[in-house]
């Protein structure tokens, strides 16, 4: 082996791994001009606009909790302020007429987010873990109690509302129907996945990676972590200002609701049980939240709660997400060993469905019981039972005793023939 | 002409540190001059790594001042320090765990070639960061571990890997805390043969416990107990020192 600087570096991408690589971002585009033809619902168009919002959102957000290592409680100030001064833009152009049209608007959400985040970021980035955790949750309660307060520009409770096709038009494009809304979130979801991807392959980027893993080693090698965070949290501000804009452009609405904590914490979630190591995580999370919040919340009205118990799970036991767990299998791939797990995973899957539909029944008549609304006859999840006879109660119970007893079994099978596989893609130097 | 150039790359100056009530170093003044490679060493406790700590700007001194180069850097934090041509290594491994030995060297890279905050700039691409990068990891000897993320390195991989993170910068002033701590005896050979070759033409301060690896590779030592230089002289005085000799090498040589 020759040990020499010139083969040392690692090959620079070849023209055909570059191809490849634009030709993603082409399917992606693609893919995302052809949905509203594949599903033209008006349903369906609504869902996909809130899951461009929450995609630039979520990936924004990564940008401090996943490259940067900074956990906020309060990335919806961003976003609510920037969803309210578009609010305010476009009815001051609606009323002098001024020449600019809609899509361009969301770039003014943006912008309130940068100024906002460069503001107050330079004292809560000073320090990073609790400190800075802190410091985002109390700035985050100040601007949502300032927007209760000062009425006039936030609306009260009410909040502020817009008309959003009188703007400008370009290509006698009104904005009023679904479907061209559905395009302007769609065409700044790509520009903000292009422009947050590119970011991560700075030497900013990297060295926003090198604070999350070592901050005080950073300080030796010439960089100031605090500028490094700062630079991320004005970046990340930036990309909330613009998700937050297309959600007050879509609804034509900014209420508190926008900066409000639970709008904090729904970016939160939807980022980490995406996976916050791997860029496409927030992506997975931000579809998997959105659509799971819409469908949940039609099925049961403890929907939060089912959430809250997706999250925990995801926190103990897949704390690389929903990514992660896809992405672990890619050495077993290689290997070509993945054919020795697949059989536990079926075999665990039944008992485990069990023990999680007898843990929904449980869920469900507890709530009934709860409530007592008189009639015990209910419907969830599409499957309609009652509540308060005993024989759900004892169904529900052995299946979630009886599930969990056996499920047990087969995951430490599932573990086993986990091992296995991933010994011998060790072997085959296919895994670390 | 300019004034003369005095030949001093560190100098520390009656410097004392405490915590609380308890003096770490006290009064300590210590000369390393340009090109040498100076060692401290003591008993475990003496204040050697809170010197390390002094002089590269982790902490700030209670009183007293350090220079680099005849200029005070006492009041700098730790990145400015290093800006100037300081680098230090650290006793417990600290490298950037969740990244590969490629991208851990890249960092220490970026700002000695000139890259600071950029965010427009394609990192990947840049040849004079390839080109650094690529030289240090050849010189530590991890070409083949290149991929590998940094926490998934043997401890002596990974001691190769400070070492790099520490020059890579092209610091003309290195610090290096322990370097051959926990190594065994082959590994040890290595690892000073390869600080003699880093630290060619630069100034090296070093803090070591094996003996063998002081004598063999330092121009002069100082020798530090409870917080004070004892003795300061090249490897032969240290030697001869019978205050050294009664305060630390006595035992070990008995």
């Amino acid at each position: 082996m020759t040990d020499t600087p010139h083969n040392a570096a690692p090959p620079l991408p070849a023209l055909s791994d570059r191809l490849k690589f634009y030709a993603i971002w082409l399917v992606v585009a693609a893919v995302l001009i052809v949905l509203p033809k594949v599903f033209s619902s008006g349903g369906s168009l609504t869902t996909f606009s809130l899951i461009g919002i929450s995609i630039i959102f979520a990936l924004s957000y990564n940008i401090l909790l996943g490259q940067t290592g900074m956990l906020s409680f309060g990335h919806a100030v961003y976003y609510g302020l920037g969803g309210f001064l578009v609010i305010h833009t476009i009815n001051i152009f609606t009323a002098n007429k001024t020449p600019i049209p809609l899509p361009l608007v969301p770039l003014i959400g943006g912008l309130t987010g940068l100024a906002f985040a460069a503001l107050l970021g330079w004292v809560s980035t000073k320090r990073s873990g609790t400190a800075f955790a802190m410091i985002s949750l109390g700035l985050a309660e100040l601007v949502a109690s300032s927007a209760l307060i000062l009425r006039t520009f936030f609306g009260g409770e009410a909040g502020i509302s817009a008309n959003r096709t009188k703007l400008l038009r370009v290509f006698d494009w009104s904005f009023g129907p679904q479907i061209q809304i559905y395009y302007l979130v769609a065409a700044w979801t790509l520009i903000a996945m292009v422009a947050m991807y590119a970011l991560t392959r700075t030497p900013l980027g990297r060295m926003c990676n090198a604070v999350r893993d070592n901050p005080e080693r950073v300080q030796f090698v010439g960089y100031d972590p605090h500028v490094i965070r700062y630079l991320a949290f004005c970046f990340a501000g930036f990309f909330a200002g613009i998700a937050g804009a297309l959600a007050a452009i879509n609804f034509e609405i900014a209420n508190s609701a926008y900066l409000g904590a639970v709008q904090s914490g729904t970016v939160l979630f939807a980022t980490y049980i995406g996976g916050v190591g791997f860029f496409i995580g927030p992506i997975v999370g931000a579809i998997f939240v959105t659509i799971l919040s819409l469908g949940l919340s039609d099925v049961t009205p403890v929907w939060q709660l089912y959430f809250g118990l997706i999250f925990i799970a995801v926190v103990m036991y897949a704390p690389g997400g929903l990514t992660g767990l896809i992405m672990m299998h890619r050495p077993l791939i290689r290997a070509g060993t993945l054919g020795r797990v697949i059989p536990s995973y079926a075999v665990a899957f039944v008992p485990t469905l069990a023990m999680v539909a007898g843990l929904i029944l449980v869920i469900e008549c507890s709530v009934y019981a709860a409530h007592g609304d008189g009639n015990p006859n209910i419907r969830a999840f599409g499957v309609a039972f009652n509540a308060a006879s005993p024989l759900t109660w004892g169904l529900a119970v052995v299946l979630l005793i009886g599930g969990f007893v056996v499920a047990r079994r087969t995951w430490s099978r599932v573990a086993q023939a986990w091992d296995d596989a991933l010994v011998v893609a060790r072997e085959k130097g296919l895994a670390a | 002409m300019n004034a003369p150039v005095s030949n001093t790359a560190i100098e520390l100056r009656n410097v004392e540190k405490s915590f609380g009530v308890t003096k770490i170093i006290q009064n300590m003044s210590l000369v390393v001059a340009k090109g040498e490679r100076h060692a401290l060493i003591g008993p475990n406790g003496a204040g050697k790594s809170t010197t390390f700590n002094l002089i590269s700007g982790y902490m700030k001194p209670t009183s007293g001042e350090v220079l680099l180069r005849d200029e005070v850097i006492s009041h700098l934090p730790p990145y400015q320090i290093n800006r100037r041509g300081l680098s230090r290594s650290f006793q417990v491994t600290n490298v950037f765990a969740n990244m590969t030995v490629w991208e851990n060297i890249r960092c220490a890279v970026l700002w000695a070639t000139g890259q600071r905050y950029a965010f427009w700039k394609n990192i990947d691409t840049l040849p004079e960061v390839r080109e650094r990068t690529a030289r240090i990891l050849t010189d530590i000897h991890l070409t083949a571990r290149r991929d590998v993320p940094a926490g998934l390195l043997t401890y002596a991989e990974q001691r190769a890997l400070e070492i790099g993170i520490t020059i890579a910068g092209g610091a003309d002033v290195i610090l290096l805390d322990e370097p051959t701590a926990g190594m065994s005896h082959a590994e040890t050979e290595r690892a000073v043969a390869l600080i003699r070759r880093l630290t060619e033409g630069r100034t090296l301060l070093i803090v070591e416990h094996d003996m063998s690896v002081v004598f063999g590779l330092a121009d002069r030592i100082s020798v530090l107990v409870y917080g004070q230089i004892i003795a300061s002289g090249t490897p032969q005085e240290i030697r001869a020192n019978p205050k050294v000799k009664e305060a630390y090498l006595g035992e070990e040589a008995a």
